[in-house]
């Protein structure tokens, strides 16, 4: 039985087994690659997707629990050619070394704006303490989600 | 710029031993300004001008006279220029210096916060197939039998039946790399130092002590495990894989398939990063292998426990110093042997009439290779340990004693800054909150960080809360870079400093996941504050490895001034601390 998903607002219909895990998809399927595998097991958020715009490991979930849901990827993000926020302030405060961790800190971190638009540092480390960088960016990390909610709200009230 | 494709760039050794920064960018500014010239004179020719009159400047060339101007690339008009230069091409000193020196952003980072930008993993060739490779469950197994017909199934549902030889477990470790010294004459008979006499500078010293430290086997658990695509053409062969040794992966895969090596290129796409971990390879052989075999592309990518288990590891050390010190706190003796972990930084800056310094290889139970800053990282714990016992030995401030015996004026340099910025003994420690620091120099870069580490009561969870680093690597390229690497350093050092050990038991890696072997998290990450010495005057040296070094001796030197207990091995705190 084919699944039907929305995949960074494209329908898509998908002949493939229902128990492999969205990351495999994504990556060999539908040459979405941003979305990394780290470890497998949900400890690392490489593979941090959004699933109904909630921060989600790609890795642990099935394609067969997807049927008629909508899939956020990194590449996903931008609008028109415009980057999210988020994706600006990590270039701004230089958030990555080697950028392997950076799409799944991304997408986590993009997740926790969409819940809390001006999260303190205390709720960001929180929300991203699942993702692992393992070159040690994490500070500056936290300073660019810091840096993407000021904007944000910047944008709402302006 | 194309990078690491051994098919179209010069030889080179490798992304490895902080050499990037003083030997490869050397080369790289003298190419650059022999090609600026060379642009200059194709635009000189072109216009039929004076090249005296040419300015080049970003990414163009101007005659301002007439006011015309080409780009770089509409000059060379893809045509490949070839020049050889000699090594006498002048470049601009650092005081002079326009865009090295500032903080340039990364080139690729809109692709990497994209999701754009490929790593070895993420490729994809015509035809390509992915490759699985069955292995052994531990160290020294030997494969008795094999069935694999459900190999097209999954790797998991092939049986296969091994035969274990002994091999030592993780509580026998340290016994075992003392009892078990191989005469592997040359690294230890170059790295060895003796000055005077030990025995007469123990002998005049007013404070003698002996002390054993140890270091645990440490994963680098790169974030992107080892993987490589193979394709095979006409008996030329063509591995994508990241490593940070591409053209000794290439001479590993010409001896494996017996070709000559101009017959194989290795193109390193990117790499999710590596720390001194994937100087080799092994991802690239297998795909190779499997490509050959299956007459198309193969991708072989390792799963995170491969990468935990048959990866190489930091190696684990037992280290032994005997030191003697006169009441004023001037050292009289150091004797320092290193059983293992090696020779990096092996040596003490301060100033010593006698002394004796010795690395013994010896036989070791698990996979082992470089880790950034190599053994430095164990060689420096356990010399600025044991300084902090010698300082509390005889009565004296951690850092005078340092001082007393520290003529190296760049060392002085950084240990004054960071315990200037970080308010050295303005607080006393307390049983809740403790102080240390350490210092060292390797590889031409001079470092020192002072921590401070809260210890939760009753719980005894340990956390680094601050740690200040002073750094000096001479003229400093990227300012933003550089700070970059110090901060990733210092945090991927506190987790071989508090927790991180890789445990085995006969030969079988025990804790092969991110689940079982614990990484530093946001969490853990403490308030950083890095001081940048910025020597104009002095030629680059790296920093991708040396800032680590002196954290876990001032995370070590913390602890004890919280507890009044000195932990004598890393990791310090994996359990916390029950006292
Ligand atoms: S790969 Fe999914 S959490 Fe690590
Ligand atoms: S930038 Fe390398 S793992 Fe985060």
């Amino acid at each position: 039985m084919p699944i039907d998903l929305i995949v960074n607002g494209t329908r898509r219909r998908l002949e493939a087994d229902p128990q492999r895990s969205l990351l495999t998809v994504l990556r060999e399927d539908l040459e979405l690659t941003g979305a990394k595998y780290g470890c497998g097991e949900g400890q690392c958020g490489a593979c941090t997707v959004l699933i109904e715009g909630q921060a989600t490991r790609s890795c642990l979930t099935k394609l067969g629990a997807l049927a008629g849901k909508s899939v956020t990827t990194i590449e996903g993000l931008e609008t028109g050619g415009q980057l999210h926020p988020l994706q600006q302030a990590f270039l701004d405060a230089g958030a990555m070394q080697c950028g392997y961790c950076t799409a799944g800190m991304i997408v986590a971190g993009a997740s926790l704006l969409r819940r809390n638009p001006d999260p303190e540092e205390p709720a960001i480390r929180k929300a991203l303490e699942g993702n692992v960088c393992r070159c040690g960016t994490y500070t500056r990390i936290v300073a660019a989600v810091r840096a993407a909610a000021a904007t944000g709200t910047r944008t709402t009230r302006g | 710029m194309v990078m690491a494709d051994t098919a179209v760039t010069p030889f080179d050794m490798g992304t490895f031993g902080s050499r990037t920064t003083p030997i490869m960018a050397a080369q790289l500014r003298k190419v650059a300004a022999a090609a600026r010239e060379l642009l200059v004179d194709l635009a000189a020719g072109r216009w039929g001008v004076d090249r005296s009159a040419l300015v080049a400047q970003a990414a163009a060339v101007a005659h301002p006279p007439t006011g015309r101007t080409a780009g770089y690339g509409e000059l060379s008009k893809g045509q490949k220029l070839v020049k050889a230069i000699g090594d006498d091409v002048p470049t601009a000193p650092a005081e002079r210096w326009t865009v090295a020196g500032q903080s340039v952003p990364k080139v690729n980072g809109r692709e990497v916060v994209t999701g754009r930008h490929q790593y070895t993993s993420d490729m994809n060739r015509p035809g390509m197939v992915y490759g699985r490779v069955l292995r052994a469950p531990s160290v020294g197994a030997a494969l008795v039998s094999v069935d694999t017909r459900a190999a097209a199934e999954a790797i998991g549902a092939v049986h296969a039946e091994w035969k274990p030889t002994p091999q030592p477990s993780g509580a026998e470790l340290f016994d075992y790399l003392r009892k078990n010294p191989t005469d592997a004459q040359g690294e230890s008979a170059r790295s060895g130092y003796t000055a005077g006499s030990v025995e007469s500078g123990r002998a005049a010293a007013a404070t003698r002590l002996d002390a054993t430290y140890t270091v645990a086997y440490i994963a680098h658990v790169p974030l992107e495990p080892r993987a490589a695509v193979a394709e095979w053409q006409d008996g030329a062969l063509t591995v994508w894989t990241g490593t940070q040794r591409p053209f000794g992966v290439r001479t590993e895969l010409a001896e494996a398939f017996r070709v000559p090596e101009e017959k194989v290129r290795v193109v390193v796409p990117d790499t999710g990063s590596g720390y001194g971990g994937k100087h080799t390879g092994e991802a690239a052989i297998e795909a190779a292998r499997l490509a050959k075999a299956a007459g198309r592309p193969v991708k072989v990518a390792w799963t995170r426990e491969e990468e935990f288990t048959w990866a190489y590891f930091r190696p684990a050390g037992v280290i032994d110093v005997k030191s003697g010190a006169s009441p004023d706190g001037k050292l009289t003796a150091w004797e320092f042997h290193n059983y293992n972990s090696g020779a990096s930084g092996i040596r003490t800056p301060y100033d010593v009439p006698h002394q004796k310094i010795e690395f013994h290889a010896t036989r070791y139970p698990l996979r082992q290779g470089s880790y950034r800053g190599l053994a430095a990282t164990a060689n420096h714990f356990a010399r600025e340990s044991h300084m902090d016992e010698l300082a509390h030995a005889i009565g004296l401030d951690p850092l005078d004693l340092r001082l007393t015996n520290l003529s190296d004026a760049r060392l002085r340099a950084v240990l004054q800054a960071a315990a200037e910025r970080f308010g050295w003994g303005k607080t006393k420690a307390t049983p809740e909150r403790g102080f240390g620091l350490a210092c060292g120099v390797e590889k031409g870069g001079y470092v020192a960080t002072c921590a401070e580490v809260a210890i939760a009561r009753p719980s005894g969870e340990v956390k680094v809360t601050r740690a200040v680093t002073a750094f000096e690597c001479g003229a400093i390229v990227n300012p933003d870079h550089l700070r970059n690497q110090v901060e990733g350093a210092v945090v991927m050092g506190l987790g071989g400093a508090l927790f991180e050990a890789v445990q085995f038991e006969a030969g079988e890696v025990s804790n092969p996941k991110l689940s079982l072997y614990r990484v530093p998290r946001f969490s853990d990450a403490p308030l950083l504050e890095t001081v940048l010495l910025d020597r104009k005057d002095l030629p680059s040296a790296g920093a991708g490895e040396t800032p680590i070094v002196a954290l876990a001796p001032a995370v070590a030197g913390a602890l004890f001034t919280a507890t009044g207990v000195r932990r004598r091995s890393l990791p310090l705190a994996p359990k916390g601390i029950s006292a």
